[in-house]
């Protein structure tokens, strides 16, 4: 159906004590595709992220990013091979400047070593200075240049959210997790916002995996979407195809009561 | 003000929020006497928020709410805290913490009926005619109760205040099918005995079978409203739930 997935998702389960966070969920996405994860209040997609983005181990199931098992390994091992996650709120360093935050993000790639430190002290002030300039022209792209200097902490939601983005842009990874990157945007900056989802995709062919409550938003950006309730894979297949779902509609708007009402004519 | 006679409530454009934040911007619903009235929408569309704003536990930022009590006296419960406001006659069962967990059955619905007056025994009469179930559970401790009972009881102790109007907050969460259907069988008959009730739900299906008229709310404002019939068979209920349109300039995204 699809090109070799590059994240590739088999029987996966999650138990929090006696609850069911994640069961038994299984899918593919594949290589530079933009994929939406979409579900009810509790369906567990935050947790697959979790499980995904190796911040929990999975009881069962595997997990294979581009071929490798990935299930268990810490975070900072799938980061290392291009495996990246945002937060519901983002996570910026509020007490450094948004041009430190970006750089900082640059500066954790692998290859930035302390031996290259030690050894090759000019090396490292010309790799600084390449960073330095990579994030100003990532702050240009993300309209946050003005800001440059300001502490992130005087930053809004909005902003926070940017910024972020920004910070994974300089990370140059292969494939993104976004964790409702629309959540508590304002208009405007949210339109900004997929803006830069669909050019990243477009221009460096970055997977992406988003987790979106905006309906509106992730049905438009999205090429194929995946639904979950209440810890299962229920739906997939295209925006509008998800839209007429009768499973998916009734996850969100509950069963018919007893007494169903005929269902009016499905239309696009 | 005079409102008309058959109205127990009616809300007028409420704006409402959390510190720097606006959930509703502008939201108007009405609740006939002796109805069921039904707010349904999608995660974030401020219907939780719309129910805190009417019972003053979160305090309008603008807006009018007015209630007819017994006598048809109009109060606008705008500025009154909610212990005002359930002895006006309006009673709110919240999602969470709707009971006291450490104590008795008897002792939640004895603390319930503070505010009423009249004898606890005649009260409890009939709140337990209601709910039989909580009976044989009197001197249980709350917290060793199931999902379903505690919920029972949570909607008890708001019941045996007396309230004219009654208000739930997702009376279905986190219970069984099965118990979300003896919920909604309990609503019925308080709403039988002559309790106007105004439900928020997520299961919207359910609750519109059983609602006189819903309205739906979508970004903290009224977007689509009917009778609970009508609403069952409106795919623009469901767009509003799967792919709402109009928030955003998306033609503009795909220009670029």
């Amino acid at each position: 159906m699809m090109a070799e997935p590059i994240l590739s998702i088999a029987g996966v389960s999650k138990r929090f004590g006696g609850v069911v966070a994640v069961n038994e969920a299984s899918f593919d996405v594949a290589p530079g595709s933009i994929t939406g994860l979409i579900g009810p209040n509790g369906a567990g997609k935050t947790t697959m992220f979790n499980l995904i983005s190796g911040f929990l181990r999975p009881e069962r199931g595997v997990i294979h990013f581009d071929g490798w098992r990935c299930d268990g390994r810490p975070p900072h091992a799938l980061a290392s091979v291009g495996l990246v996650r945002t937060f519901q709120i983002p996570r910026v360093l509020t007490r450094m400047t948004v041009l430190e935050n970006m750089m900082l993000a640059g500066m954790d790639q692998p290859g930035e070593q302390l031996g290259a430190a030690l050894y090759q002290p000019r090396h490292l002030a010309r790799r600084e200075r390449e960073i330095r300039d990579q994030a100003r022209e990532l702050l240009e792209v993300i309209r946050l240049s003005r800001l440059a200097n300001d502490y992130a902490g005087t930053l809004s939601g909005g902003q926070r959210k940017l910024l972020e983005f920004g910070r994974i842009l300089m990370t140059e990874p292969r494939m993104i997790l976004l964790d409702e990157p629309m959540a508590g945007v304002a208009p405007a900056l949210a339109l900004q916002l997929l803006d830069h989802i669909i050019a990243l995709r477009a221009i460096r062919g970055t997977t992406i995996l988003v987790i979106e409550h905006d309906m509106e938003a992730v049905m438009a950006i999205s090429d194929r979407i995946i639904v979950m309730d209440e810890g299962s894979v229920i739906a997939e297949g295209l925006p509008e195809e998800i839209q007429r779902n009768e499973r998916v509609i009734e996850a969100y708007l509950g069963t018919h009561a007893q007494a169903p009402v005929p269902a009016a004519t499905a239309e696009p | 003000m005079n409102g008309p006679r058959d109205l127990i409530l009616s809300a007028h454009h409420i704006v409402a929020g959390y510190t720097d934040e606006n959930i509703l911007h502008s939201v108007s619903l009405e609740v006939p006497t002796g109805a069921i009235v039904a707010v349904i929408g999608p995660n974030g569309s401020g219907k939780s928020t719309l129910l805190k704003a009417i019972y003053g536990l979160v305090p309008p930022r603008g807006g009018d709410v007015i209630f007819w009590d017994w006598e048809g006296t109009p109060h606008n419960l705008v500025g009154l805290r909610p212990h005002v406001i359930t002895r006006l006659g309006v009673n709110m069962v919240p999602q969470l913490s709707n009971i006291f967990p450490e104590l008795s059955v008897r002792e939640n619905l004895e603390i319930g009926a503070d505010v009423a007056s009249g004898r606890f025994a005649d009260r409890l009469e009939r709140v337990l005619h209601t709910f039989p179930a909580l009976k044989p559970a009197l001197a249980k401790r709350a917290a060793t109760l199931s999902g379903g009972q505690r919920q029972m009881l949570g909607i008890a102790r708001a019941l045996i205040a007396g309230p004219q109007l009654l208000i739930l907050d997702e009376p279905s969460a986190g219970l069984a099918p099965a118990v979300v259907d003896e919920v909604f069988a309990r609503v019925q008959a308080i709403n039988a005995e002559g309790v106007s009730i105004l439900m928020v739900e997520q299961k919207a299906r359910q609750c519109l079978a059983l609602s006189d008229y819903g309205y739906v709310l979508d970004m903290g404002l009224n977007r689509i409203e009917g009778t609970g019939q009508e609403l069952l068979s409106d795919q623009e209920v469901i767009a509003t739930y799967l792919g709402r349109r109009g928030r955003l300039d998306l033609a503009a995204l795909k220009r670029r």
